[in-house]
């Protein structure tokens, strides 16, 4: 068993990354679902930055990791407020049903 | 085995079959649960890499508050989860061969890559050997990036702001305190003295 280095974590990256596009293909018409696996990607880039951060000792990594985790709150709370009141306004929340703006 | 190598699968495994639970489980309970053990799995990656600081900021700000949220909604909306997963297998070998070129191609580059030579040389914050991790965070954030913190922070108080202004919504027929009327209101507006002739009414 290799000792455990950097490649390790980019693995475990990777996949989760993997599993969050796919995530968005497979459950195309839950936004809430969505919203999740665009968390789950963004865990994946958080976790790359803070292996390359602790596996070059520069402690930039870990400070771009906490924007990343400051703009994906922001992003969730101002995604599930507009999920919110477009249930509210149409009653679904089904991708599909979202083309009111189509000409 | 070292104990290292055990926690890093363990954390490892769990993370990644979680994440998978995340995006095929069927309801949507469940999706957000999962996502939360994916978070505190991550957290524990985060804590065996040591970042430690990273890792309590994961748990506090993904699962008490991201996943809560989600929870939230998930609960809150009244949506009828069956229908929005019709055409789940439809979407199915799309979805596969899209994951797995991903994949491919993640793989093509994270087996080929080495580290520059003058790469740990070239850093321009190096991690300090001799304080904590929190330590070592705040004086770089502090300093080089005060600007960036601050922006972040803007950043979330136009979410929440947003967020206020977005839900809020104003319904008929709520009574409701009018605190100006009460306090503009005069003695002269809601008293009136009047004079009462003995044995008859007003």
């Amino acid at each position: 068993m290799a000792e455990i280095g950097v490649g390790h974590y980019l693995a475990v990256a990777s996949i989760l990354f993997t599993f969050g596009v796919v995530g968005i293909f497979l459950n195309r018409k839950n936004v809430i679902i969505i919203l999740m696996s665009v968390e789950l990607m963004l865990l994946a880039v958080n976790i790359n930055f803070v292996a390359f951060s602790t596996h070059l000792n520069d402690m930039v990594g870990q400070i771009f990791a906490m924007f990343v985790l400051t703009v994906a709150a922001a992003e969730a709370a101002i995604g599930l407020a507009i999920l919110v009141i477009y249930f509210r306004n149409r009653g679904t929340i089904a991708v599909e049903d979202i083309d009111m703006l189509k000409g | 085995m070292t104990i290292e190598a055990f926690a890093f699968y363990l954390f490892a495994a769990v993370t990644v079959v979680s994440g998978l639970m995340v995006i095929v489980s069927r309801n949507p309970v469940h999706c957000v649960l999962y996502l939360i053990l994916a978070f505190f799995s991550a957290g524990g990656l985060f804590v065996l890499m040591g970042a430690e600081f990273l890792a309590m900021i994961l748990v506090i700000v993904y699962v008490g508050a991201v996943a809560v949220l989600f929870l939230f909604v998930v609960m809150m909306l009244d949506i009828d989860f069956a229908q929005l997963r019709a055409g789940y297998a439809q979407y199915l070998p799309f979805g596969l061969v899209l994951g797995g070129v991903l994949a491919l191609q993640l793989a093509l580059v994270g087996f080929n890559w080495e580290t520059g030579s003058g790469a740990k040389r070239l850093g321009s914050t190096p991690t300090p050997s001799d304080t904590t991790n929190t330590e070592a965070i705040g004086q770089v954030l502090y300093t080089e990036y005060f600007f960036a913190f601050h922006s972040a922070a803007l950043i979330l108080l136009v979410a929440m702001i947003g967020a206020v202004v977005l839900t809020l919504r104003d319904r008929d027929g709520v009574k409701r305190q009018n605190v100006t009327a009460q306090n503009t209101r005069t003695a002269r507006d809601a008293i009136e003295v009047v004079s009462v002739d003995t044995g008859e009414g007003i």
